[in-house]
């Protein structure tokens, strides 16, 4: 039951071959089993996915609701639940329960989805690996030595092991798409813009973006169906009508122009990897596509521009965790600046406290027009290369990152190893582009993911070219052995 | 030495939108504390704000009024600091894009000449918070109903050389945003604050002295003074053979004395940089050139519309037109009296000084200008003389009435009777045989200066109410036998 899609389970909900409560109830069985040895949920809300799962039937027994109602999903713990605790990973809000819902995790929930909790994740998203978070690294459930992947880590081990039908996720330099891809399901980044950011706790504002996070390509559509959208209050938010994702998804591929460019294919990337990554484009290929080599000149510069432009975003959006109003407090403050200090250097991690020193740096008076300034002008060059490349072809594909799922604790003493794992991902959350990672094989027994990439708003464009691959391959099908104990 | 003052001005204006710039939570003076706040005044985690249509409105009015150039595209920025009372640890601000660039202002001053003051930009901003010390026993008490609310930062340039420019220039200001509407101009209530910047150098010399930075000054006199204060402290420094530290500093109204609050080198790296939840914004012409052709009259077209069309002096009609309550209460007495010298004489006289004594606007006087200028009236028909409509009018204050009902209740209709004048005359002149005498005997010049005595007697006899017009003819008519 745990490995079927969203398609399959609406209808078992539908023809009541099960309840939403009963099918609630088995999920939260499996993590209740099999989340000890993960650590992918830092919170699991029986209570409210019970309360939620039993309104889900009632709906469906009146013949109501849509595809997503009474399927159990998770959510990346970033996005505000009302009444249920929203850390973000880090100590700073290990108290923390917001009086108010997202809007990512209103709309899934007003589609009728189960919560069944929140997500472990890196601290306030900062990391690769999803060993930054206070909840305590999560494990690869392909291989329990191995990272998830990060810093969606927990959303992407939960859908691999059976725990979630699906997940949200956030992406603000590749933490959909690259633990999507160390752990074999897929994943979504929308364009910046098409899925409102309220309610959902910034790490960089211009780069964050939410998505779906599931076992296939129509799973994501399922999702971003609800998930997608103009919303008021976010004034970054695209006022622009959404596709119907699911419409296009059989549309043949005869005829697609591919893109690979050059840059993702050098120095650093796993050639096991690179095989994979050939293996898919063949496949797309007989599907009637047409690959050309394309190039990206300014894809390395993405990594000083990134590393520039979020950690200064992030020491803004960071300063509200004061210990004024909410989150952790130091015991017995001397004064205001000793609050200040002990409430912050308590409550932040290492990873997120460098972050914020190097962009208080970055920002400074002085420093501005030599880091932020100049970072802002190679992301217009980083977003040029893009648009030009896709005037000539309709999808760009590469892999997401240049390795599989590495060792826990393999490079958290080498941060410059750590930031090169994103050297393929960065860049897109720059453009403002929308990408996504589909599993294409694996490496040693590790999932490989392809990365497709596409134009401005053009996720259902996207999704079609994943389903039509899932459609002719079974790497997203596969289920790692420690799922299927339970 | 002789020193020349040099002052720019920041004024700090509340724009009286019925929201909050980024949020929906109302703006008010006065509510309980933290009942006019959402999430996003709040800075909860997630919470993104929304730029209010109705400030850039208002921001775009102001920048017509002052002829300056409209940001086509300005920009939000963020001001990084750390303080109790600001919730985001950022204040959302404009920089290096305002959506108001350079204009000026022609100030008239009160000797009638006149001042063009540069206005460098005027800029939206959101304000903070608010800190309490009193009431929570050695804690701070944060009240966050401020937070957020939509200013207007107008920065002049340094162009103003006097304690009294620098007041008619904010009173300027001030007439201009409450004309427009877009401020209530209430500066007790903190809505119009000035920072003030102030340096001296000696005369003839082109380099600027070092300054200093007086903050929140919220009234005209408050700036006038906090000047005077300023400009002193800074000469006995300079005098001394001492140097001025670039600093900010308090104005202490109590104690008339300016205080150091902070210096340069304490001073906040703000950290500016665009806000990433705010589009820029970008307007259209049409959107700019709809806000022009829809402006209210302003001060000055006012002031030059009183000239014209009711023939006053410069000094009355700027007066006159100074706020726009005073110049509707000057417009709706006059439709009703139709003689704009009367009515402008006793709005600056009579009225004005009734309001000085209780402090109070024009809008809150206790008669309106539809019973003001009937009052008037009666002075025009000769029902009453001028000297006898100020206790009129001092009785209608008090609320005894309109004047018709003061007039009647208290007999005060003038005497226009003339057989009664001439009866009145008749029993003074006999009853003053001598000083007749004299006054046949006397030649012109002397009969001239005789004839108040008269005059005097009639108006006792009458109690004020013989009207002057008719005594003084038939008076000389009677007198010369």
């Amino acid at each position: 039951m745990f490995e079927q899609s969203i398609a399959t389970l609406a209808k078992k909900l539908r023809n009541k071959d099960i309840s939403s409560v009963e099918l609630t109830r088995l999920f939260l069985a499996r993590i209740a089993k099999l989340d000890p040895q993960l650590n992918s949920f830092i919170t699991v809300s029986e209570q409210r996915a019970l309360e939620q799962a039993a309104v889900a039937d009632t709906l469906l027994q009146s013949g109501k609701g849509t595809s997503l109602t009474g399927i159990p999903v998770a959510h990346k713990d970033l996005f505000c639940t009302e009444g249920t605790l929203t850390t973000c990973g880090s100590k700073m809000l290990h108290n923390f329960i917001p009086p108010y819902e997202s809007t990512v995790t209103s709309r899934i929930q007003q589609a009728g989805a189960v919560m069944l909790g929140k997500t472990n994740m890196d601290e306030f998203a900062m990391g690769s690996s999803n060993e930054n978070s206070f909840y305590g690294a999560v494990k690869n459930p392909w291989n329990l030595d191995m990272v998830p992947g990060g810093s969606s880590g927990g959303s992407a081990a939960a859908v691999a092991a059976g725990l979630a039908v699906a997940a949200t996720g956030t992406d603000t330099g590749g933490s959909i798409r690259q633990p999507a891809s160390f752990c074999g399901i897929t994943g979504l980044k929308p364009t910046y813009g098409r899925v409102s950011r309220f309610g959902m706790i910034a790490y960089a504002s211009s780069l964050d973006q939410g998505g779906p996070m599931a076992k296939s390509a129509e799973d994501c559509a399922h999702l971003m169906q609800a998930m997608a959208g103009f919303d008021e209050k976010d004034s970054t938010s695209a006022d622009k009508p959404t596709d119907d994702y699911l419409a296009n998804l059989s549309a043949p591929l005869t005829g697609l122009k591919i893109g690979l460019p050059k840059e993702y294919f050098g120095n650093g990337l796993d050639p096991k990897v690179a095989d994979v990554i050939m293996s898919a484009v063949k496949e797309f290929e007989e599907l009637g596509a047409t690959v050309k080599e394309i190039s990206l000149p300014n894809l390395q510069l993405s990594i000083p521009s990134y590393y520039v432009i979020a950690p200064s975003e992030a020491s803004s959006n960071l300063s509200r965790f004061d210990g004024v109003r909410f989150g952790h407090r130091c015991d017995n403050p001397q004064d205001l600046l000793d609050m200040y200090m002990r409430s912050r250097a308590e409550g932040f991690g290492t990873e997120v406290q460098k972050r914020i020193m190097v962009g208080t740096y970055a920002l400074s008076e002085g420093y501005y027009d030599a880091y932020y300034l100049k970072a802002q002008k190679i992301r217009r060059l980083i977003k040029e290369d893009f648009v030009k490349a896709l005037e000539e072809v309709d999808v760009i594909m590469g892999p997401v990152a240049p390795t599989t799922a590495f060792g826990l604790g393999s490079k958290t003493n080498d941060p410059v190893a750590m930031y090169l794992e994103d050297i393929y991902t960065l860049s897109v959350n720059l453009a403002g582009i929308p990408a996504m990672s589909v599993p294409a094989g694996f490496a040693d027994g590790m999932p490989v993911g392809l990365q497709i990439m596409g134009n401005y708003f053009a996720e259902a464009k996207l999704l079609n070219v994943a389903h039509q691959y899932q459609q002719h391959t079974d790497w997203h099908l596969q289920t790692p052995n420690m799922a299927k104990g339970a | 030495m002789n020193w020349e003052v040099v002052i720019g001005l920041e004024i700090h204006t509340q724009l009286s939108t019925k929201s909050k710039l980024f949020s929906g939570a109302a703006v008010g003076f006065g509510a309980e504390p933290n009942t006019q706040t959402t999430l996003v005044d709040l800075g909860m985690p997630g919470a993104l704000p929304v730029f209010n249509k109705e400030a850039l409105r208002m921001a775009v009015m102001f920048g017509h009024a002052i002829n300056a150039e409209i940001g086509m595209t300005s920009v939000f920025a963020r001001k990084n600091y750390f303080y109790p009372d600001l919730p985001k640890g950022y204040q959302t601000s404009q920089m290096d894009h305002p959506i108001v660039g350079k204009g000026y202002l022609d100030v008239v001053l009160d000797d009638g000449t006149t001042s063009r003051i540069g206005i460098t930009r005027a800029h939206l901003e959101e304000d903070a918070g608010k800190s309490l010390h009193e009431d929570f026993q050695g804690m701070t008490g944060i009240d966050l109903n401020r937070s957020s609310t939509p200013l207007l930062e107008i920065v002049s340039e340094p162009d103003i050389r006097s304690a009294k420019e620098a007041v008619a220039y904010v009173k300027m200001i001030h007439s201009i945003v409450t004309y427009l509407g877009i401020c209530d101009g209430n500066m007790a209530e903190g809505s119009m604050r000035c920072d003030i910047n102030l340096s001296l150098r000696p005369k003839g010399q082109k380099e600027y002295g070092t300054r200093t930075e007086i903050k929140n000054v919220n009234s005209f006199r408050f700036i006038e003074k906090a000047i005077y204060t300023e400009i002193e402290r800074q000469a006995d420094i300079l005098e001394d053979g001492g140097r001025i530290i670039q600093e900010t500093r308090l104005y202490d109204p109590e104690k008339n004395e300016t205080r150091s609050m902070r210096s340069k080198e304490d001073a906040n790296d703000y950290r500016y940089f665009p806000c990433p939840d705010l589009l820029p914004v970008v307007l259209t012409q049409e959107y700019v050139d709809d806000i022009k052709t829809s402006l209210p009259e302003l001060p000055s077209q006012k002031a030059a519309r009183f000239q014209s069309e009711y023939a006053l002096s410069e000094y009355d009609a700027s007066v006159l037109s100074s706020s726009r309550a005073m110049a509707e209460f000057f417009e709706n007495a006059n439709d009703v009296v139709k003689d704009a010298k009367l009515t402008t004489n006793w709005v600056m006289g009579e009225l004005s000084k009734l309001l000085n004594q209780e402090q109070l606007d024009i809008e809150n006087s206790p008669v309106n200008a539809q019973a003001f200028g009937e009052l008037l009236v009666r002075i025009k028909d000769d029902t009453i003389n001028g000297k006898t409509a100020k206790d009129v009018f001092q009785a209608m204050w008090n609320g005894e009435g309109s004047a018709d009902e003061i007039i009647e209740a208290k007999g005060l209709k003038q005497v226009t009777d003339t057989g009664a004048i001439e009866a009145m005359i008749q029993t003074i002149l006999d009853a003053n045989a001598a000083q007749v005498e004299q006054y046949r005997a006397a030649d012109d010049d002397k009969q001239k200066k005789m004839i108040g005595f008269f005059v005097g007697q009639v108006m006792k006899a009458s109690q004020g109410k013989a009207n002057p017009g008719l005594v003084n003819p038939i008076l000389a008519r009677m007198l010369k036998g």
